[in-house]
């Protein structure tokens, strides 16, 4: 899942070039990977991707601003569901 | 409204050819007449545009001793004003035209002069006496003036492709001025998009004599720290009102009619309102959209009914935004970011069509009286700065976008208070209230370079810093809504609003905008103002609402404000997509200019054409917009050449005046 959610981030925006210095646990925020429509882009990937419905008050950046925090996240809800 | 171009050449005779070359290309700017002078070190050249004095005010044009010329394009609006106080010092006249009385005016007063001018221009006058050239340009820079200096040889003129016209000039894009524009928009004031080709400065003289080039300022808007003059609404609000009144007045000076644009918003509306009862049978002017989001067409036409004026529009969808945009990037000569010029180059062929030539419209309003939602970000994350760690204040943010999905999904979560925070840490920084806009791209566009390209992001610093240091030395004791419209009126609207969308999409069909928002008078009595008054908590021109009281339709008073904007990046890809574009961006020729990445590129093309739910991001569209007409300017203007619509064309041999043939 984590594979997944990072290349879709690539993809994204990164220009589709992966770069070593970007770390699964690297805030997306504060590395201004994400712009303000990028956090809906990635909430749109994730309930596409994985099924699962994201709600307004789960838009945190605990749950959303890294590779590994939208994979434990996704986790989460796809145990939960 | 015309074009110039001139030649000093200290080494040799300017060439005809060349300066009648030069001129050609600028065409547009002024089909009506072409005017020619060389002699000695000097060539200038002028196509004009007939608006005031039809009959005897064609340029260049030389007092009747033959020491001064004048080569010059704009209107000076209070020229009866000023021919008065120079008749009364012993000046005479011989046409009735503004331009005789700018020559006189600098004649009398060198530079000095400027400063009683109130109007629209770049000026170029040859004292042939001691052979120096000065160069003037307006105050917030509404007309366009460019130059290139090499040994010996000085070339300027109102557009870089008719420095381009002139063989020793080279033709070869600056990428850092490229870069610039996906920083600030525009490039940073006095650079352009052309390597060595600079730009005299809004509110700058340039002096040229054999000793060399000085440039200075001569006008600024005039914010002050300390304590502002106007601190009551009622006193406020009939200041405004009374200095709008006059300065629209004026415009309204010319031997042809003058029409209105009309978007529907209040800025634009309160001037064909103050208009309508010197104007009758005005004609008004607007966009409409054929995607509803950024159509304004209901507020158009209850605008239209109230001003009982004859009017026309144009209507636009992206199919006709992607066909004109290659036409807007030869005129605005930058790249530009978003596609909303290129609906203002059509409405201006409308105009044309309909048989005018000026036209008023609303710019300035938002950067001289507070309008923007730039000025209430600011000013939140200010009050936030205060006590960083508050919840609740960042949460006033999400008020200001409830058109961007995240910030309203997220007004209420901490997601803002992450990507904000980020702007929070040093209020004292000069561009605090623009870092959010400025670093917009900051994130991703090293991803997009070309490794050259990508190794001059080192110098943003120092472009930030060589800004921002040569700001007024009391800039910091400044209220900071004064300090952030100093910036904005200084970097967009000087460099894309008036310019990319200004001039320029008026002028690629003669057309000649006139903004009573910039008029000095009024700039003065803004300045002047409590910024409390301007930007009371967060309501945005509240002075200027407060004059237009009365005065417009409540319904359009009370409207929610809506930024102008197009249809963009969607406009060229996906179904219908013009060749161009697919062309531009291929691989090979994105290699081959050398600014951006191949593969980089191709997945941005890649993204916009899967783009999902019709959602582009703010960054993105930057990106692709600000791309594809970066290959756009290396292809027309770098690959190919600018050519002049017409290679030879009558021109007219200027003489001193007094001494034509009658």
């Amino acid at each position: 899942m984590e594979a997944k959610i990072r290349q879709f981030i690539v993809d994204t925006f990164l220009a589709g070039k992966d770069d070593p210095d970007f770390g699964n646990d690297d805030s997306l925020l504060d590395t201004r990977i994400l712009d303000s429509t990028g956090m809906v882009e990635l909430v749109e990937f994730v309930e596409d991707e994985f099924g699962v419905t994201v709600d307004d008050s789960e838009l945190t950046p605990e749950n959303l601003d890294s590779v590994m925090r939208v994979a434990a996240f996704v986790g989460r809800k796809v145990n939960a569901g | 409204m015309c074009g110039i171009a001139g030649i000093v050449d200290r080494r040799r005779a300017p060439d005809i050819e060349t300066i009648k070359r030069m001129t050609l290309t600028l065409e547009h700017r002024g089909p009506d007449a072409f005017g020619l002078h060389v002699a000695g070190p000097l060539a200038l050249g002028h196509s004009r545009l007939s608006i005031i004095d039809l009959n005897t005010g064609d340029q260049p044009m030389a007092d009747p001793s033959g020491r001064w010329w004048i080569c010059y394009n704009g209107e000076l609006f209070n020229y009866v004003e000023l021919r008065e106080e120079l008749s009364a010092r012993g000046h005479r006249f011989h046409t009735t035209s503004d331009t005789e009385v700018v020559l006189h005016q600098l004649a009398e007063h060198g530079p000095g002069g400027l400063a009683a001018m109130n109007g629209q221009w770049a000026i170029a006058l040859w004292d042939a006496r001691e052979e120096s050239l000065l160069l003037a340009r307006d105050r917030f820079g509404i007309r366009p003036l460019h130059y290139w200096r090499g040994d010996g040889v000085f070339v300027f003129a109102s557009e870089v492709k008719a420095l381009l016209a002139h063989p020793a000039v080279p033709r070869e894009p600056d990428p850092e001025g490229l870069l610039q524009v996906f920083r600030y928009w525009a490039p940073l004031p006095g650079r352009t998009a052309f390597r060595d080709v600079r730009e005299v400065k809004a509110g700058h003289w340039l002096h040229l004599d054999a000793a060399g080039l000085r440039e200075e300022r001569w006008w600024r808007m005039p914010f002050c720290a300390g304590s502002h003059a106007v601190r009551d609404a009622g006193e406020a609000t009939e200041l405004l009102r009374e200095r709008l009144r006059v300065a629209t007045r004026l415009r309204l000076r010319a031997d042809v009619p003058v029409g209105a644009y009309v978007s529907g918003g209040i800025d634009s509306s309160l001037l064909a309102s103050l208009i309508k009862d010197e104007n009758p049978g005005m004609k008004t002017f607007s966009i409409r959209f054929t995607d509803r989001v950024f159509d304004e067409s209901s507020y158009q036409e209850l605008m239209v009914r109230h001003l009982g004026s004859e009017h026309h529009f144009v209507e636009v969808g992206g199919a006709e935004i992607a066909a004109a945009f290659p036409r807007l990037v030869r005129h605005a000569e930058k790249p530009v970011l978003r596609t909303a010029p290129t609906p203002l180059m059509l409405l201006a062929e409308k105009v044309r069509q309909v048989g005018l030539k000026v036209v008023l419209t609303g710019e300035g309003a938002d950067e001289v009286l507070a309008g923007y939602d730039l000025f209430k970000d600011a000013k939140i994350r200010h009050w936030w700065a205060r006590r960083p760690e508050s919840r609740l204040r960042p949460l006033l943010l999400g008020r200001l976008y409830p058109t961007s999905p995240m910030l309203a999904k997220a007004g209420r979560s901490e997601v803002l208070r992450q990507y904000y925070g980020q702007w929070i840490a040093d209020p004292g920084d000069r561009g605090f209230s623009h870092r959010p806009r400025w670093e917009t791209t900051a994130g991703v566009l090293d991803r997009y370079l070309s490794p050259a390209l990508r190794a001059l992001l080192a110098r943003v610093p120092e472009w930030d810093a060589g800004y921002l240091d040569a700001l007024p030395a009391d800039f910091d004791g400044w209220d900071p809504l004064d300090r952030a419209q100093l910036l904005e009126a200084e970097t967009l609207l000087g460099g894309y609003l008036l310019s990319s969308q200004g001039d320029r999409p008026a002028m690629a069909h003669s057309v000649e905008g006139r903004f009573p928002y910039l008029d000095p008078d009024v700039v003065a009595a803004s300045c002047a103002m409590d910024p409390r008054l301007r930007l009371p908590v967060l309501h945005e021109k509240a002075v200027l609402k407060s004059a237009a009281r009365g005065v417009l339709p409540d319904a359009i008073l009370d409207r929610p404000k809506q930024p102008y904007m197009a249809p963009d990046a969607p406009s060229f890809f996906g179904e219908g997509a013009p060749e161009w574009v697919g062309e531009l961006l291929a691989r090979d020729r994105v290699a081959r200019y050398g600014l951006f990445d191949p593969d980089a590129v191709d997945a941005l093309r890649r993204k916009m054409e899967r783009r999902r739910r019709n959602l582009i991001g703010f960054r993105d569209n930057m990106l692709a917009v600000g791309i594809l007409s970066c290959q756009l300017l290396l292809r027309d203007f770098v690959e190919g050449r600018p050519e002049p619509a017409r290679a030879v064309a009558a021109f007219r041999e200027a003489l001193p005046l007094g001494s034509q043939p009658v």
